[in-house]
């Protein structure tokens, strides 16, 4: 079932045919309970997704929809259930049965949320950087490492001077730039952002997140950016994908996913959306008849239970709108007409 | 009808603030975090309270609950609540009226659960401890908590590590509720979370507000939500408050160029993709004087070139 989308994605203008990463089938179950219980969140289920080569792809959803455990098992942070992980078209769980080896490392780079934790205090930031760059041998010599730090700082929007710095003397923007700064120093392809604005200020987020389509403009870096902001992924992504209980459940063309919501999730996610029109005339009622009729057992049952099956034949993937837009959606309400079934991805059933 | 409009037609203060200020004394200097603050929140009003981190927000949450620490010093101005002064309170009189009268849902409070019981554990102790409930009743009415922040209740035997960040915090934010305060402080309350859970919190909140007439003091930096979901804001900047109205006001009509910059950093969910800035760095304000009403309800601090930094609010977009 893996392969009825992959036919029919169109490549965007400048993308290379191949994309930069490649995820199959992944799947991460844990167990919950105690030592002895036999009970498991299965926190990612069968998820494919595709990263172009300098394409930002968002991955939005829930907390606890399973996000940061998909990046974080690309990461190798922790170990799949199932699935492929393709790297420039390698399987890198084949290739590096274990752990993540160097060059998997020198190529795929995390930033996290928090860029307080990720800072050892005692260091200044020159010895973050300095590190990176030894450990994935793109020091040279001295003066070319100085060069390339201040480049670093530069493209990050920091003033070199701020190498000396500690990083309780930083901001928070100022820290996830360092991060980012981190990550790029071993000059990797692919960087999984997860959730990198959400602790800082909001005049601060939006320098992030202009600094991370520069990346992706100037460099060619292609990155997953994962939030719960479906405003800031409208306005960072190429593309947006939609995990509901640990499966996609739609992805589309970012401004065309959000104009056209067709997953019933999706739409209660895009409707949740603050909206200062809406300014003092917040109704709880209609919020919740909207949410009663999205949640209601007659036409869906996910109820936020990952173990609770979304109806009793899994639901596949349906084309929505136009091929380019390259935006399908898993659900029955999209389901071709009786007489043309068979085929997995139909045009949708516009309601 | 919507709730706003019913719970907004009284205008009797349950917490009244004037003049607080605040200061965390060091050896060699101390700072005013917080400097003549004055406002008041109605009964069943939700009052927010805007700025970025710094300005002192959780600073004016933790004097109304009286849990400053030190080297944190009230050095001024009062708060009253239903009348009662609330910096003369015995420590009997605190202890009530924290959590019963007044209870706080804290930013990081996510993690401040006890990590060694479970969340059931922890749900019921507040009903059998403060609401003098049985055990049995505790636990029936803990699962319909959890059910409220829609947390499945095969959670409560749960511990803490074993769920999310966002379900840590609905859960904390069920047991805020537990005891039905009448006035509630939310500081950041959905920074960690997700849109519908943000929203349905929110609406819950509102519903037991419409039911049972409580306050809100909201405090986040999403201008978005805290429009949407406030009757009356302030936005405040350095200890200061700059601008106080209706939400709607300072949606359609923010005067303050620091309230301009913030409701301009928001990335639209319609329309084209238009490129933003935010705030400017380098951006300062600096002796921001008192309120000066600019039409009925809308006050706002007079600000001039003098008043700037250099390299003012070039850049910034609305
Ligand atoms: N180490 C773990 N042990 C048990 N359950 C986990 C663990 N990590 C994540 N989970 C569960 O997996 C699901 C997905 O979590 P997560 O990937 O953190 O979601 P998100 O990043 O979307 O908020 C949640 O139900 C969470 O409780
Ligand atoms: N324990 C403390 N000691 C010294 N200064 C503090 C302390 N807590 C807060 N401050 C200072 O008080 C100001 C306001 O902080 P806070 O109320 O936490 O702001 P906000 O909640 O708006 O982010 C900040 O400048 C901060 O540095
Ligand atoms: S497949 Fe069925 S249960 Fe799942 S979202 Fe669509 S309508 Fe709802
Ligand atoms: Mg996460
Ligand atoms: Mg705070």
């Amino acid at each position: 079932m893996s392969s009825t989308m992959t036919g029919a994605a169109a490549p965007a203008a400048g993308v290379e045919a191949g994309p930069a990463l490649e995820i199959r089938g992944l799947s991460k179950t844990f167990p919950i309970g105690g030592l002895f219980s036999r009970k498991a969140v299965r926190a990612l289920h069968d998820v494919d997704l595709s990263l172009g080569r300098g394409e930002i792809v968002a991955l939005v959803g829930e907390s606890g929809s399973g996000k940061s455990t998909l990046a974080r098992c690309v990461a190798r942070l922790e170990k799949p259930s199932a699935g492929e992980i393709l790297l420039d078209g390698v399987d890198v769980l084949k290739r590096d049965r274990f752990q993540a080896s160097r060059e998997y490392r020198s190529q795929l780079q995390m930033v996290f949320q928090d860029p307080f934790g990720s800072l050892n205090p005692a260091h200044r930031i020159e010895h973050f950087l300095r590190r990176s760059l030894a450990i994935h041998g793109k020091a040279g010599t001295a003066a070319a490492a100085q060069a390339r730090l201040e480049e670093l700082m530069a493209t990050v929007g920091l003033q070199p001077d701020m190498l000396n710095s500690y990083p309780h003397e930083l901001s928070g923007g100022q820290r996830q730039r360092v991060a980012i700064a981190r990550a790029l120093a071993v000059e990797p392809q692919v960087i999984l952002a997860d959730e990198p604005t959400s602790m800082l200020d909001v005049s601060v987020r939006i320098g992030i997140l202009n600094l991370m389509r520069k990346l992706r403009d100037e460099q060619g870096i292609s990155m997953l950016y994962i939030t719960h902001d479906l405003a800031s992924a409208r306005y960072l992504a190429d593309r947006t994908a939609v995990m509901f209980a640990g499966e996609l459940v739609e992805e589309g063309e970012s401004l065309d996913l959000l104009a056209n919501p067709a997953h019933p999730y999706t739409q209660l996610l895009v409707s949740a959306v603050p909206d200062p029109a809406r300014a003092g005339s917040y109704d709880p009622v209609r919020r919740a008849e909207l949410r009663a009729a999205v949640m209601s057992p007659a036409s869906c049952a996910f109820d936020g239970d990952p173990e609770q099956p979304c109806s009793a034949e899994h639901p596949v993937r349906h084309r929505v709108g136009a091929p380019e837009n390259r935006h399908w959606v898993r659900c029955h309400l999209y389901r071709p007409a009786a007489g043309s079934a068979g085929h997995a991805l139909a045009e949708a059933k516009v309601s | 009808m919507t709730v706003s409009q019913v719970s907004f037609g009284t205008h009797e203060a349950v917490l009244e603030v004037k003049d607080l200020t605040v200061k965390y004394v060091g050896d060699t200097r101390s700072t005013t975090a917080v400097d003549r603050v004055s406002f008041s929140i109605g009964t069943g009003e939700i009052f927010g309270l805007a700025g970025e981190s710094g300005c002192g927000k959780s600073t004016i949450a933790n004097s109304l609950m009286r849990l400053l620490k030190h080297p944190a010093r009230i050095s001024g101005g009062s708060i009253r609540f239903g009348g009662k002064d609330v910096l003369a309170m015995s420590p009997e009189e605190l202890r009530r009226f924290r959590w019963q009268d007044v209870a706080m849902v804290f930013q990081s409070a996510m993690n401040s659960l006890n990590p060694v019981l479970t969340i059931g554990e922890q749900i019921t102790d507040i009903y059998t401890t403060h609401a003098g409930y049985s055990r049995k009743e505790s636990l029936r009415r803990a699962g319909e908590l959890l059910e409220l922040v829609r947390i499945n209740p095969v959670r409560l035997k749960s511990y803490p590590h074993q769920l999310s960040g966002g379900m840590r915090q609905r859960a904390v934010i069920a047991m805020a509720v537990a005891l039905k305060p009448s006035l509630l402080i939310l500081d950041e309350p959905t920074t960690a979370l997700d849109v519908v859970v943000q929203q349905e919190i929110m609406a819950q909140i509102k519903e037991l507000q419409h039911e049972l007439g409580f306050s809100v003091l909201f405090i986040t930096h999403d201008m978005s939500l805290m429009v949407e979901l406030s009757h009356r804001m302030a936005v405040m900047y350095g200890g200061r408050i700059v601008e106080t109205a209706k939400a709607a006001d300072i949606h359609t009509n923010p005067q303050h160029p620091y309230t301009q910059a913030l409701m301009g950093a928001f990335p639209p969910l319609t329309g084209p993709r238009v490129p933003l800035t935010g705030l400017p760095d380098g951006v300062k304000f600096r002796n921001i004087p008192d309120l000066a009403e600019v039409s009925p309800g809308h006050y706002v601090a007079p600000f001039g070139a003098e008043l700037l930094e250099t390299g003012a609010l070039e850049g910034a977009t609305r």
